[in-house]
């Protein structure tokens, strides 16, 4: 709960400065990443405690029991399997150039999708992903993807696939523009709109492991590390995009552009929170 | 083209459990696109799985199964090692096949 008191702490101390007279340059030292990342990850544990850490990024299987014997089951015989196969494709086929999108990754994009989000500090801003596969689409001459489906899927199922194990390592660096994102992103996470008047953090924090209709609500904690998934409600595979943009129609509000950089900064927020976790992705959902 | 089947058999003692995943998107015709045109109808009509030149399970489907259909059956008769061949035709008459070793 605390966390969703600290931007209001934050704007009091910032104001407390102004008022003493001290230059606005320090408030930024009000957003403290860490301190959030520490009281989320306890709320989560303790509200848990029968769930092992690393299990979190199983989602709804790490909290029910008939469900996870069914998904223990489909694992077997993935059905993301597909995506990974065309991801693979996609990425060591060359594009125009000669180039391919191992030129644009470290480490030539293998085991590297527990490092995104990041932030740019040349871009200023947060580059997800799916961002950096568009980016490297476009910088080498070829039609960026759709955020929400598809190639876009196929191609961060595969990196995902590849990265499996590696724990969540994001960063918030000291840089004010960096600190801007990450607020944002979490702003956006806790504040309530739609029809429903639900939060993100409604559904994924305060009710998580709870059902709503037949679903579980997965825990907000490690939900960034399944993604890309096979949703079985969409037959077919999603981005992190397609989720953030689903779950706004599910509480009658109005998604975002597919493209909107407050997406890529909930993102950040979130994967910041699941630091540590192990990459799972891509997932299979109902 | 990588192959539209996904299969999995295993042997145990006489008996053989078979697990097959097949990408098809199945349209039944009866479904509108975004903009309110019917899809043409694109479904498996046959799907057999062959063992040892013997056909051992035909499948008659049709537009009422779902997308990217999974199956799962079992026979006896096979050993560890031996070949199940895979095979699907849609009613444009687009078709398919795998060859899986069982193990």
């Amino acid at each position: 709960m605390s966390a969703r008191h600290a931007p209001a702490a934050g704007l009091a101390l910032v104001l407390g400065l102004a008022v003493c007279g001290i230059a606005g340059a320090r408030a930024a030292d009000a957003v403290d990443p860490k301190a959030d990342m520490k009281a989320f990850q306890a709320y989560f544990y303790e509200k848990f405690p029968n769930v092992k850490h690393e299990d979190f990024v199983n989602g709804p299987y790490s909290m029910d029991e008939g469900m996870r014997k069914q998904w223990e089951e489909k694992e077997e015989f993935p059905p993301y399997d597909f995506a990974v196969e065309k991801g693979k494709e996609l990425f060591e086929t060359p594009f125009k150039n000669g180039k391919t999108f191992a030129d644009c990754f470290e480490n030539g994009g293998i085991g590297v999708r527990q490092t995104y989000p990041r932030f740019d500090a040349k871009l200023g801003e947060v580059v997800t992903l799916e961002y950096a596969v568009n980016r490297c689409l476009t910088e080498n001459g070829e039609t960026p993807y759709s955020y929400v489906k598809d190639d876009m899927a196929a191609v961060t199922a595969y990196m995902a696939f590849t990265s499996r194990g590696k724990p969540f390592a994001i960063t918030v660096p000291d840089d004010p523009r960096a600190l801007a994102a990450y607020e944002a992103g979490k702003q956006y996470f806790y504040t309530r709109r739609g029809q429903l008047n639900f939060s993100c953090a409604s559904c994924h924090v305060q009710n998580s492991g709870r059902r709503i209709r037949a679903e579980v609500l997965a825990p907000a904690l490690g939900i960034t590390a399944a993604l890309p998934i096979y949703r079985s409600e969409w037959g077919g595979m999603g981005t992190a995009t397609r989720r953030y943009m689903s779950c706004n129609s599910q509480v009658r509000g109005t998604p975002l552009a597919p493209d909107d950089a407050l997406y890529r900064d909930v993102d950040y927020f979130l994967s910041y929170m699941s630091n540590g976790l192990p990459i799972s992705g891509p997932g299979a959902r109902p | 083209m990588p192959s539209t089947i996904r299969v999995r058999a295993t042997a145990s003692g006489d008996q053989t459990d078979v697990q097959s995943l097949i990408q098809h998107p199945m349209d039944s015709g009866y479904v509108k696109d975004a903009k309110g045109e019917l899809i043409p109808p694109h479904y498996i009509e046959t799907v057999t799985f062959e063992h040892d030149g013997k056909v051992v399970l035909t499948a008659f489907w049709g537009p009422a199964v779902s997308k990217d259909p999974y199956l799962k059956f079992k026979f006896s008769g096979a050993k560890k090692g031996d070949e199940l061949k895979v095979t699907w035709t849609d009613n444009l008459g687009k078709t398919d096949s795998s060859v899986a070793k069982i193990g």
